[in-house]
Protein backbone atom coordinates (compact mmCIF):
# COMPACT_ATOMS: atom_id res chain seq x y z
CA UNK A 1 0.00 0.00 0.00
CA UNK A 2 1.46 3.31 -1.04
CA UNK A 3 1.91 5.87 1.72
CA UNK A 4 0.54 9.38 1.55
CA UNK A 5 4.09 10.56 0.84
CA UNK A 6 4.40 8.19 -2.15
CA UNK A 7 1.05 9.28 -3.44
CA UNK A 8 1.72 13.00 -3.07
CA UNK A 9 5.17 12.83 -4.62
CA UNK A 10 3.91 10.93 -7.67
CA UNK A 11 1.10 13.39 -8.25
CA UNK A 12 3.42 16.32 -7.64
CA UNK A 13 6.12 15.02 -9.98
CA UNK A 14 3.63 14.27 -12.76
CA UNK A 15 2.33 17.82 -12.60
CA UNK A 16 5.77 19.42 -12.20
CA UNK A 17 7.41 17.65 -15.12
CA UNK A 18 4.52 18.15 -17.52
CA UNK A 19 4.25 21.79 -16.44
CA UNK A 20 7.94 22.25 -17.20
CA UNK A 21 7.52 20.54 -20.58
CA UNK A 22 4.64 22.80 -21.54
CA UNK A 23 6.57 25.89 -20.51
CA UNK A 24 9.08 25.00 -23.24
CA UNK A 25 6.43 26.06 -25.73
CA UNK A 26 6.39 29.64 -24.45
CA UNK A 27 7.40 31.85 -27.35
CA UNK A 28 7.47 28.92 -29.79
CA UNK A 29 3.84 27.92 -30.28
CA UNK A 30 2.37 28.26 -33.78
CA UNK A 31 -0.04 31.02 -32.71
CA UNK A 32 -0.12 33.52 -29.86
CA UNK A 33 -3.40 32.00 -28.69
CA UNK A 34 -1.84 28.53 -28.44
CA UNK A 35 1.21 29.94 -26.72
CA UNK A 36 -1.03 31.38 -24.02
CA UNK A 37 -3.19 28.28 -23.74
CA UNK A 38 -0.22 25.92 -23.29
CA UNK A 39 1.42 28.30 -20.81
CA UNK A 40 -1.82 28.51 -18.83
CA UNK A 41 -2.07 24.75 -18.65
CA UNK A 42 1.60 24.53 -17.65
CA UNK A 43 1.09 27.07 -14.89
CA UNK A 44 -1.98 25.23 -13.59
CA UNK A 45 0.12 22.09 -13.37
CA UNK A 46 3.02 23.81 -11.63
CA UNK A 47 0.52 25.21 -9.13
CA UNK A 48 -0.76 21.69 -8.45
CA UNK A 49 2.81 20.41 -8.15
CA UNK A 50 3.54 23.05 -5.52
CA UNK A 51 0.63 21.84 -3.39
CA UNK A 52 1.38 18.13 -3.79
CA UNK A 53 5.10 18.49 -3.16
CA UNK A 54 4.51 20.71 -0.13
CA UNK A 55 2.28 17.98 1.27
CA UNK A 56 4.87 15.32 0.43
CA UNK A 57 7.54 17.33 2.23
CA UNK A 58 5.35 17.69 5.32
CA UNK A 59 4.56 13.98 5.31
CA UNK A 60 8.22 13.12 5.01
CA UNK A 61 9.06 15.33 7.98
CA UNK A 62 12.67 16.00 7.01
CA UNK A 63 12.22 19.71 6.47
CA UNK A 64 12.09 19.59 2.67
CA UNK A 65 9.64 22.05 1.17
CA UNK A 66 8.20 22.00 -2.36
CA UNK A 67 11.19 23.87 -3.79
CA UNK A 68 13.67 21.49 -2.19
CA UNK A 69 11.82 18.53 -3.68
CA UNK A 70 11.52 20.13 -7.10
CA UNK A 71 15.00 21.57 -7.47
CA UNK A 72 17.27 19.44 -5.32
CA UNK A 73 16.45 15.88 -6.24
CA UNK A 74 18.19 13.88 -8.95
CA UNK A 75 16.63 11.84 -11.75
CA UNK A 76 16.45 8.59 -9.80
CA UNK A 77 14.38 10.22 -7.06
CA UNK A 78 11.65 11.47 -9.37
CA UNK A 79 8.44 9.44 -9.37
CA UNK A 80 6.58 10.89 -12.35
CA UNK A 81 5.17 8.61 -15.04
CA UNK A 82 7.20 8.34 -18.24
CA UNK A 83 4.45 9.90 -20.33
CA UNK A 84 4.91 13.40 -18.91
CA UNK A 85 8.67 13.53 -19.51
CA UNK A 86 8.38 12.74 -23.22
CA UNK A 87 9.61 15.58 -25.43
CA UNK A 88 7.14 18.02 -26.92
CA UNK A 89 7.82 16.97 -30.52
CA UNK A 90 5.48 18.81 -32.84
CA UNK A 91 2.19 20.35 -31.75
CA UNK A 92 0.27 17.12 -32.43
CA UNK A 93 2.63 15.12 -30.23
CA UNK A 94 2.24 17.64 -27.42
CA UNK A 95 -1.54 17.45 -27.81
CA UNK A 96 -1.46 13.64 -27.84
CA UNK A 97 0.49 13.58 -24.58
CA UNK A 98 -1.89 16.13 -23.03
CA UNK A 99 -4.96 14.29 -24.25
CA UNK A 100 -3.89 10.96 -22.76
CA UNK A 101 -2.63 12.51 -19.53
CA UNK A 102 -5.36 15.07 -18.79
CA UNK A 103 -8.15 12.58 -19.33
CA UNK A 104 -6.45 10.28 -16.85
CA UNK A 105 -5.67 13.12 -14.45
CA UNK A 106 -9.26 14.36 -14.50
CA UNK A 107 -10.57 10.93 -13.49
CA UNK A 108 -7.87 10.62 -10.86
CA UNK A 109 -8.42 14.09 -9.38
CA UNK A 110 -12.17 13.44 -9.24
CA UNK A 111 -11.46 10.29 -7.25
CA UNK A 112 -8.93 12.03 -5.01
CA UNK A 113 -11.29 14.93 -4.36
CA UNK A 114 -13.72 12.40 -2.84
CA UNK A 115 -11.03 10.46 -0.97
CA UNK A 116 -10.83 10.26 2.81
CA UNK A 117 -7.38 11.91 3.16
CA UNK A 118 -8.39 15.54 3.73
CA UNK A 119 -5.05 17.12 2.75
CA UNK A 120 -5.00 15.28 -0.56
CA UNK A 121 -8.68 15.73 -1.31
CA UNK A 122 -8.47 19.52 -0.89
CA UNK A 123 -5.79 19.70 -3.57
CA UNK A 124 -7.73 17.30 -5.77
CA UNK A 125 -10.90 19.36 -5.50
CA UNK A 126 -9.08 22.48 -6.67
CA UNK A 127 -7.20 20.67 -9.42
CA UNK A 128 -10.17 18.88 -10.91
CA UNK A 129 -11.66 22.10 -12.35
CA UNK A 130 -8.38 23.04 -13.96
CA UNK A 131 -7.77 19.59 -15.32
CA UNK A 132 -11.29 19.31 -16.75
CA UNK A 133 -10.41 22.26 -18.94
CA UNK A 134 -7.06 20.75 -19.95
CA UNK A 135 -8.81 17.55 -21.01
CA UNK A 136 -11.40 19.49 -22.94
CA UNK A 137 -8.79 21.64 -24.66
CA UNK A 138 -6.64 18.68 -25.69
CA UNK A 139 -9.65 16.63 -26.81
CA UNK A 140 -10.90 19.48 -28.99
CA UNK A 141 -7.52 19.63 -30.68
CA UNK A 142 -7.38 15.87 -31.21
CA UNK A 143 -10.68 16.15 -33.08
CA UNK A 144 -9.56 19.11 -35.16
CA UNK A 145 -6.19 17.68 -36.09
CA UNK A 146 -7.52 14.15 -36.63
CA UNK A 147 -10.46 15.35 -38.67
CA UNK A 148 -8.50 18.16 -40.35
CA UNK A 149 -6.15 18.04 -43.31
CA UNK A 150 -4.20 15.04 -44.53
CA UNK A 151 -1.08 16.40 -42.88
CA UNK A 152 -2.69 17.25 -39.53
CA UNK A 153 -4.24 13.80 -39.44
CA UNK A 154 -0.92 12.07 -40.17
CA UNK A 155 0.77 14.10 -37.44
CA UNK A 156 -1.99 13.34 -34.93
CA UNK A 157 -1.73 9.60 -35.67
CA UNK A 158 2.05 9.77 -35.29
CA UNK A 159 1.71 11.74 -32.06
CA UNK A 160 -0.67 9.20 -30.52
CA UNK A 161 1.55 6.35 -31.70
CA UNK A 162 4.59 7.86 -30.05
CA UNK A 163 2.81 8.27 -26.70
CA UNK A 164 0.73 5.12 -26.55
CA UNK A 165 3.51 2.94 -25.06
CA UNK A 166 3.40 5.03 -21.89
CA UNK A 167 -0.31 4.66 -21.20
CA UNK A 168 -0.28 1.37 -19.27
CA UNK A 169 1.96 2.85 -16.61
CA UNK A 170 -0.84 5.25 -15.64
CA UNK A 171 -2.98 2.29 -14.59
CA UNK A 172 -0.34 0.27 -12.78
CA UNK A 173 -2.16 -1.61 -10.00
CA UNK A 174 0.71 -0.72 -7.66
CA UNK A 175 -0.48 2.92 -7.75
CA UNK A 176 -4.12 2.09 -7.19
CA UNK A 177 -5.26 3.66 -10.45
CA UNK A 178 -6.18 0.45 -12.30
CA UNK A 179 -9.89 0.98 -11.62
CA UNK A 180 -9.86 4.14 -13.75
CA UNK A 181 -9.00 2.27 -16.94
CA UNK A 182 -12.50 1.46 -18.25
CA UNK A 183 -13.70 5.06 -17.84
CA UNK A 184 -10.51 6.36 -19.43
CA UNK A 185 -10.75 3.91 -22.34
CA UNK A 186 -14.31 5.04 -22.99
CA UNK A 187 -13.39 8.74 -22.97
CA UNK A 188 -10.41 8.23 -25.27
CA UNK A 189 -12.45 6.07 -27.67
CA UNK A 190 -15.23 8.70 -27.81
CA UNK A 191 -12.89 11.49 -28.77
CA UNK A 192 -10.91 9.41 -31.24
CA UNK A 193 -14.18 8.35 -32.83
CA UNK A 194 -15.21 12.00 -33.19
CA UNK A 195 -11.80 12.63 -34.75
CA UNK A 196 -12.34 9.65 -37.10
CA UNK A 197 -9.16 8.12 -35.74
CA UNK A 198 -8.58 4.54 -34.64
CA UNK A 199 -7.61 3.69 -31.09
CA UNK A 200 -3.92 2.73 -31.38
CA UNK A 201 -3.21 -0.99 -31.22
CA UNK A 202 -2.03 -2.29 -27.85
CA UNK A 203 1.73 -2.42 -27.69
CA UNK A 204 4.37 -3.44 -25.23
CA UNK A 205 4.20 -1.05 -22.32
CA UNK A 206 7.22 0.91 -21.15
CA UNK A 207 7.09 1.51 -17.42
CA UNK A 208 9.44 2.33 -14.56
CA UNK A 209 8.95 6.04 -13.91
CA UNK A 210 7.21 5.35 -10.59
CA UNK A 211 10.33 3.49 -9.45
CA UNK A 212 12.76 6.13 -10.67
CA UNK A 213 13.70 4.38 -13.91
CA UNK A 214 13.38 7.25 -16.35
CA UNK A 215 14.20 7.87 -19.97
CA UNK A 216 17.19 10.04 -20.81
CA UNK A 217 14.80 12.91 -21.51
CA UNK A 218 14.14 13.58 -17.84
CA UNK A 219 17.80 14.30 -17.09
CA UNK A 220 17.93 16.94 -19.79
CA UNK A 221 14.71 18.49 -18.55
CA UNK A 222 16.01 18.64 -14.96
CA UNK A 223 19.30 20.16 -16.12
CA UNK A 224 17.39 23.13 -17.41
CA UNK A 225 14.76 23.29 -14.67
CA UNK A 226 17.22 22.94 -11.79
CA UNK A 227 20.08 24.99 -13.22
CA UNK A 228 19.60 28.06 -11.06
CA UNK A 229 19.32 26.21 -7.75
CA UNK A 230 22.32 24.06 -8.60
CA UNK A 231 24.50 26.96 -9.72
CA UNK A 232 23.42 29.23 -6.86
CA UNK A 233 22.14 26.98 -4.05
CA UNK A 234 19.43 28.60 -1.94
CA UNK A 235 19.20 31.71 -4.10
CA UNK A 236 15.96 33.68 -3.83
CA UNK A 237 14.69 36.77 -5.63
CA UNK B 1 -7.57 29.40 -48.86
CA UNK B 2 -5.85 31.68 -46.38
CA UNK B 3 -3.48 29.98 -43.96
CA UNK B 4 -4.32 32.51 -41.26
CA UNK B 5 -7.14 31.61 -38.95
CA UNK B 6 -10.09 33.99 -39.00
CA UNK B 7 -10.37 36.74 -36.43
CA UNK B 8 -13.04 36.77 -33.71
CA UNK B 9 -14.12 39.67 -31.53
CA UNK B 10 -14.37 38.83 -27.84
CA UNK B 11 -16.98 40.21 -25.45
CA UNK B 12 -16.87 39.62 -21.71
CA UNK B 13 -19.59 39.96 -19.09
CA UNK B 14 -17.77 41.01 -15.94
CA UNK B 15 -20.57 39.87 -13.66
CA UNK B 16 -24.19 38.91 -13.82
CA UNK B 17 -26.44 41.85 -14.61
CA UNK B 18 -23.82 43.76 -16.58
CA UNK B 19 -23.64 43.86 -20.36
CA UNK B 20 -20.99 42.05 -22.35
CA UNK B 21 -18.20 44.45 -23.21
CA UNK B 22 -15.72 44.28 -26.02
CA UNK B 23 -12.37 43.04 -24.72
CA UNK B 24 -10.28 42.38 -27.82
CA UNK B 25 -9.89 39.75 -30.48
CA UNK B 26 -8.41 36.30 -31.03
CA UNK B 27 -7.51 34.10 -33.99
CA UNK B 28 -9.20 30.71 -34.09
CA UNK B 29 -10.24 28.10 -36.62
CA UNK B 30 -13.84 27.88 -35.42
CA UNK B 31 -16.26 29.25 -32.84
CA UNK B 32 -15.58 26.67 -30.16
CA UNK B 33 -11.83 27.17 -30.38
CA UNK B 34 -12.38 30.93 -30.39
CA UNK B 35 -14.17 30.60 -27.05
CA UNK B 36 -11.24 28.66 -25.63
CA UNK B 37 -8.70 31.13 -26.99
CA UNK B 38 -10.77 33.99 -25.52
CA UNK B 39 -10.94 32.22 -22.17
CA UNK B 40 -7.17 31.75 -22.14
CA UNK B 41 -6.37 35.24 -23.39
CA UNK B 42 -8.87 37.46 -21.62
CA UNK B 43 -10.22 35.76 -18.49
CA UNK B 44 -7.02 34.66 -16.76
CA UNK B 45 -7.47 37.22 -13.99
CA UNK B 46 -11.14 36.63 -13.18
CA UNK B 47 -12.32 39.22 -15.67
CA UNK B 48 -15.61 37.57 -16.44
CA UNK B 49 -18.45 35.12 -15.96
CA UNK B 50 -19.57 34.86 -19.56
CA UNK B 51 -17.99 35.13 -23.00
CA UNK B 52 -19.25 35.91 -26.48
CA UNK B 53 -17.20 35.49 -29.62
CA UNK B 54 -18.34 36.95 -32.93
CA UNK B 55 -16.61 36.54 -36.30
CA UNK B 56 -14.94 39.88 -36.94
CA UNK B 57 -16.21 39.84 -40.54
CA UNK B 58 -19.77 39.98 -39.16
CA UNK B 59 -19.17 43.42 -37.73
CA UNK B 60 -20.09 46.37 -39.88
CA UNK B 61 -18.17 49.44 -38.80
CA UNK B 62 -18.96 53.07 -39.41
CA UNK B 63 -16.72 54.79 -41.92
CA UNK B 64 -14.18 57.11 -40.26
CA UNK B 65 -14.59 59.37 -43.31
CA UNK B 66 -18.20 59.91 -42.32
CA UNK B 67 -17.41 60.67 -38.70
CA UNK B 68 -18.14 64.38 -39.17
CA UNK B 69 -21.56 63.78 -40.57
CA UNK B 70 -22.41 61.06 -38.09
CA UNK B 71 -21.11 62.43 -34.82
CA UNK B 72 -20.32 66.13 -35.06
CA UNK B 73 -23.95 67.29 -35.11
CA UNK B 74 -24.38 65.99 -31.55
CA UNK B 75 -21.63 68.23 -30.22
CA UNK B 76 -23.65 71.44 -29.77
CA UNK B 77 -26.81 69.80 -28.46
CA UNK B 78 -26.08 69.77 -24.78
CA UNK B 79 -29.81 70.00 -24.08
CA UNK B 80 -29.97 66.32 -24.91
CA UNK B 81 -28.25 65.60 -21.64
CA UNK B 82 -30.74 65.45 -18.78
CA UNK B 83 -28.73 67.93 -16.74
CA UNK B 84 -31.18 70.81 -16.80
CA UNK B 85 -33.71 69.26 -14.47
CA UNK B 86 -33.74 70.10 -10.81
CA UNK B 87 -33.85 66.86 -8.87
CA UNK B 88 -36.02 67.09 -5.74
CA UNK B 89 -34.12 66.34 -2.54
CA UNK B 90 -36.25 63.32 -1.68
CA UNK B 91 -35.54 61.44 -4.88
CA UNK B 92 -33.06 58.62 -4.63
CA UNK B 93 -31.50 56.38 -7.25
CA UNK B 94 -31.03 58.86 -10.05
Amino acid sequence: MASLFDHAIRLGDDALILGQRLSEWAGHAPMLEIDLALSNIGLDLIGQATHFLKLAGEEEGKGRDADALAFRRDVLDFRNCLLVEQPNGDFAQTIARQFLFSNWQELLMTEIAAAPAPALSAIGAKAVKEVAYHARYASEWVVRLGDGTEESRARMVAGLDSMWRFVDELFDPADGAASLRPAWDARIADTLHAASLDVPKPRRAVTGGRRGHHSEHLGHLLTEMQFLQRAYPGVTW
Amino acid sequence: MSKEWPLWEVFIRAKNGLAHKHAGSVHAADARMALEAARDTYTRRMEGVSLWVVPSVSITASDPGEAEALFAPAQDKVYRHPTFYTVPDGVKNI
